[in-house]
């Protein structure tokens, strides 16, 4: 059978393939490696923590399994770079389709943009992705289209350890979007979800904001979705950008770990 | 403390000791106890002229020989006993052997009772031995470092010379002495003199012990036959007639530190009962696993007071041509200790003098021989005591 | 006159290190009353319960009037150095290499003779104070000590045997990052320790104290994550050989019992800090502080547990955090056995509620970190087994020896 004999019009996914083969497609890794030491969000002591990475070891091709190395590991929902659901939040607790498991497959394949707002963030930790700060990335590139990710770039991923938690006696310090710019994002451009470097798709002191977690509250309440410890955003275009992120199937799971990864055209990337 | 008012005990009138028997001993052997046993067993059946079959009774000592006990040894030996005894008790098994088979052949309960006492001693076993000898031992000596007596001795040592000015030197007349014994006796393992320099300038063991206060650990055996008198002419057998014994265990428990022995309770019933004083006695054997326990058993036996010791080792030579002969055939320190048997070693050795048959150095006109047993250190002291008196002559 | 300790040198490493060795470990069960005694510090012989004889060896039976009871009581301790006698050579491989080696006959005033180790200030005829201590073997051996104490005491050879001094010694304090870990690193830095390693997790976190724990003396902080086996194991590969003694100070407190905590997440985060972190502290560090239980002054001494009291008893309004503690004893109790071999103690440290934000609602007395810290020093340096620390503890410790069935409905009330 004829590779074109299809309607017209419709794509030509070996193409595609063969153009990432050839290195014309770029898959630009968004994923911090699952460690032990890497950061997780930190609840108040007395409730229950997200459980960190650990790994234990169950043989090296040693007494306990002589020709195999595997390891059982445990995680939370929410650990290393990962993805959130609408029903992780109140807001979106009955909508459809709202669990890790019921999202439509299709989803978790979507265009991406990207907003670059790392200097600001270099010079105060608390910085707000305003609405303004939108409308010039859009005089720039053009509007953002529907059902887009859009990808705060912060370089907050080179930060290490402490830096990058930046937790202080009245809690964490990192940047994201404030309460207009995600009502705006998600009732003017159809967001599909937004994506942060830091440890929350809100800021650090976002507790404080109104409605606290706005970004939680009004994305996931619109069932929307939430990527969080992305990492080589600088790698991006500003568009033309595809991300791959899909979750991994949990029963009724508020969210996973996952390999976020982002397609670039060759020629674009490294912008 | 005061001796018990003599009370009459029957005496062993007709009761002969006999068939003085010494297997010679062996640094290291590698065979066992009941081998040893049964050479020593075999020899006495061989000088009283009869066959194995022919012994009624058997007494037997030995640290060696588990997992048996006597009765094992019975069917090992091919003997059928009508009296049997397992004697465990150290230094002072042959007084004790002596004393149960006496009674035994006195009122007709056995006719020819072989006593014996032997061990091997195989590269470890003096050290397993030690690691399981007491309770006591277990629990409140060998914690404290010295895996065996020597140091429990070093303080019974130390506490009797600050207690009667006894120096290192009246301990080394007596190891000397017996060295000198020795030198005649042809079964010793120790064959060279020993000067009193020597004895002093010897390493130290655990302070004021030294090597030459120590015996050797050794395999050997030991016996001798019991039966009356009338028995022993029958068979030709020279014997000696046992005058009378005493046995006395855990004496003087309220003594912080051991410097006096269980005879010391009974030593006047002793020569009662034998109708002899100390005077009259010709030679005496002690048991000399430490010299300081022969010094008390000097006291103890009567020959000098308590805390005379001393003294009365300064004044007497001890060889067996002395003044004292004591330990003729040069004692467990120079002969060696072959586990059990050194408790026999001077009984065999008193018949030996008493009959005519020392193979080593002879009392001149020894007609009364002494031979005391000692041991079983439990906690911090020997426990078993005892002693008996024997007299040569008409057999 | 006790020869003060000199600061050990660096070790050599091409000489061969020296294995443990025990002294002779076997007892009676009689007088296995001597090590629990030994364990708590306490001086106890048999004492008739029909003549008041005191008694010793243990026994089964009065040897002053036959009788059958014969239960372990506190006693004088004080008596009189009758003889000594100075070991030069032993069949004893642990004492052979350990001569020579001091001990004597003692006459304790409360009436029996006891032969029992040395201290090297005592002279014979000296008054004694008598002291249970346990031995390399873990069991209880009985030493001598001067009536009043001298210069440097602590540094007798055969003391030192006998303890875990934490003097010259190195120590790992497990988690800097709470106020008892923090006061264990400046009592053990105070206590003599040549370096107090201090663990610390979640570096990129901030903890109250910081500050002040890295300006701490002779303190050095690690990454440790006690939740984390490859923290864990990585922080032995680089430190296992230069840990003398290690103090577990892993803690988390939470109230709630079975039933009213709301799923497991919480006590799935107690038994990671807690129970699994103890484990992978064992199978970490365990093997090589066995190994190094007689290598020279800073030989290997300890593995210290911080245990909440209620590992005993449950204490229903914490009693899913008891049940946790619980399972941290029983496992210490193992390890215990575990690392005899290598001559190395596990000492178990009890303690009630803490002044501290977890124990916020409950009533006095609470302890003080400090004051715990400094009992875990004074119990290092006396060779304690079972330690109670504070008012609570010990007050568990008096009912549960008494009634465990009535301590068990007091706390549930």
């Amino acid at each position: 059978m004829s590779r074109n004999t299809d309607a017209i019009g419709s794509p030509d996914l070996l193409a595609f393939a063969g153009a990432i083969a050839a290195g014309e497609i770029e898959v630009v890794d968004l994923t911090h490696t699952l460690s032990p030491d890497f950061p997780t969000i930190v609840m108040p002591p007395e409730l229950g923590q997200c459980a960190p990475f650990r790994m234990e070891e169950v043989s090296r091709y040693d007494e306990r399994g002589s020709a195999w190395y595997w390891n059982n590991i445990s995680m939370g929902e929410h650990t290393g770079t990962h993805f959130d659901a609408p029903v992780h939040w109140i807001s979106g607790k009955d909508l459809p389709e709202n669990s890790v498991d019921t999202i439509p497959a299709a989803n978790f394949i979507a265009p991406a943009v990207v907003i670059d707002i790392s200097q600001q963030s270099a010079a105060n930790a608390d910085y707000e992705l305003t609405v303004a700060d939108v409308e010039a990335w859009e005089a720039m590139h053009g509007r953002i289209p529907p059902r887009s990710w859009v990808l705060l770039r912060t370089d907050w991923s080179k930060r290490n350890g402490r830096d990058y938690v930046n937790m202080r006696e009245d809690g964490q310090h990192t940047p994201g979007p404030c309460p207009e710019v995600v009502r705006f994002l998600v009732e003017q451009r159809d967001l599909h979800g937004l994506g942060t470097e830091t440890i929350g798709t809100d800021a650090g002191q976002a507790f404080h904001f109104n409605p606290p977690y706005p970004a939680h509250y009004y994305m996931h309440g619109k069932g929307r979705y939430g990527l969080q410890c992305l990492a080589n955003l600088d790698r991006l275009p500003p568009i033309g950008v595809v991300i791959l992120a899909a979750p991994l199937k949990i029963r009724r799971g508020s969210g996973s770990p996952l390999r976020v990864l982002a397609l670039v055209p060759r020629a674009r990337s490294g912008m | 403390m005061a001796e018990r008012p003599s009370s009459p005990r029957l005496p062993y009138d007709g009761v002969v000791v006999g068939a003085p028997v010494t297997i010679p001993y062996r640094r290291y052997s590698t065979n066992t106890a009941h081998w040893w046993v049964g050479r020593a067993v075999r020899e006495v059946v061989q000088r009283a002229g009869v066959r194995g079959i022919d012994i009624d009774g058997l007494s037997l000592s030995s640290f060696t020989v588990g997992p048996d006990t006597a009765i094992g040894l019975t069917q090992h030996l091919g003997l059928s006993p009508r009296w049997l005894d397992h004697v465990p008790l150290g230094g002072a098994s042959g007084v004790v052997a002596l004393r149960r088979a006496a009674r035994a052949v006195q009122c007709g309960d056995a006719e020819l009772v072989v006593c014996v006492a032997g061990d091997t001693n195989q590269v470890d076993s003096f050290r397993r031995m030690l690691s399981t000898f007491s309770r006591f031992a277990q629990d409140a000596v060998y914690p404290y470092g010295s895996g065996g007596p020597n140091a429990s001795f070093a303080l019974i040592t130390r506490n009797y010379m600050m207690r009667y000015g006894a120096t290192r030197e009246d301990f080394g007349r007596i190891c000397v002495a017996q060295r000198d014994n020795a030198l005649h006796f042809p079964h010793a393992l120790m064959k060279k003199k020993l000067t009193l320099d020597e004895y002093m300038g010897a390493r130290a063991i655990s302070d004021p012990i030294h090597l030459f206060d120590c015996v050797m650990p050794c395999a050997g055996a030991e016996a001798f036959l019991v039966c009356k008198e009338d028995v022993a002419r029958s068979l030709g057998l020279p014997a000696a007639r046992l005058l009378a014994t005493v046995e006395r265990h855990n004496a003087f428990p309220d003594d912080p530190i051991q410097y006096r022995g269980g005879w010391a309770m009974d030593i006047g019933e002793l020569y009662a009962m034998a109708a002899v004083t100390p005077d009259d006695v010709d030679f005496v054997q002690t048991y000399d696993d430490y010299p300081v326990i022969c010094m008390m058993q000097m006291e103890d036996l009567g020959f000098c007071a308590k805390g005379e010791g001393p003294d009365f080792v300064r004044s007497h030579t001890l060889t067996a041509d002395g003044s004292f002969p004591h330990n003729t055939s040069g004692g467990q320190l120079s002969v060696g200790q072959a586990g059990a048997a050194g408790g026999f070693l001077g009984l065999v050795e008193t018949v030996r003098q008493l009959t005519g048959e020392a193979i080593g150095a002879t009392v001149p006109d020894a007609k009364v021989g002494l031979a005391s047993g000692f041991g079983m250190i439990n906690y911090d002291r020997g426990l078993a005591s005892g002693a008996a008196l024997l007299a040569g002559g008409q057999a | 006159m006790t020869e003060p300790l000199s600061r050990p040198k660096r070790k050599d490493p091409l000489k061969k290190t020296r294995i443990p060795l025990l002294p002779q470990g076997t007892r009676s069960r009689t007088a296995l009353g001597l090590t629990a005694a030994a364990a708590e510090g306490r001086f106890q012989l048999q004492v008739c319960g029909d003549c008041a004889a005191v008694v010793y060896p243990p026994r089964d039976a009065c040897p002053r009037c036959l009788s059958a009871n014969l239960p372990f009581r506190d006693v004088d301790n004080g008596g009189t150095l009758l003889a000594e006698t100075t070991i030069r050579t032993s069949t004893d491989v642990y004492f052979r290499e350990r001569m020579p080696w001091r001990i004597g006959t003692v006459l304790l005033d409360a009436g029996p003779a006891i032969v029992a180790h040395l201290h090297g200030d005592l002279r014979e005829g000296e008054r004694t104070r008598l002291e249970l201590k346990l031995d390399k073997s873990g069991q209880a051996i009985v030493i001598a000590l001067p009536a009043r104490d001298t210069p440097n005491m602590a540094d007798d050879p055969q003391w030192r045997e006998l303890t875990c001094d934490p003097k010259y010694r190195r120590v790992l304090v497990t988690d800097g990052r709470t106020a008892m870990g923090q006061a264990m690193a400046e009592a053990l830095s105070q206590g003599g320790a040549s370096i107090v390693f201090v663990g610390v997790a979640d570096p990129w976190k901030p903890f109250p104290g910081e500050d002040r724990l890295r300006k701490l003396e002779r303190v050095e902080i690690v990454a440790l994550d006690l939740t984390d086996t490859i923290s864990v194991n990585e922080c032995a590969g680089e430190f296992a050989p230069r840990v003398d003694i290690l103090v577990n100070t892993a803690e988390h407190v939470r109230t709630g019992g079975i039933i009213e905590r709301k799923g497991l997440t919480v006590a799935r985060e107690e038994l990671e800090v807690r129970y699994l972190g103890l484990m992978r502290l064992a199978q970490a560090f365990g093997p090589v502080l066995r190994a190094r239980g007689a290598d020279g002054i800073n030989s290997a001494a300890a593995f210290v547990n911080l245990v909440s009291v209620f590992a005993l008893t449950s204490w229903p309004a914490y009693g899913a955090f008891s049940a946790t503690e619980a399972a941290c004893l029983s496992a210490a109790q193992s390890l215990r056995a575990e690392l005899r071999p290598g001559g190395v103690k596990v000492v178990n440290v009890f303690f009630g509620p803490l002044e501290t934000e977890w124990y916020q609602a409950v009533p006095p007395p609470k302890l003080a970190p400090s004051t715990l810290g400094r009992a875990v020093v004074q119990a290092l340096r006396q060779g304690l087994e079972d330690v109670f620390v504070g008012d609570i503890a010990e007050d568990i410790r008096a009912r549960l020896a008494v009634n465990p069935k009535a301590l068990e409905r007091e706390l549930g009330s």
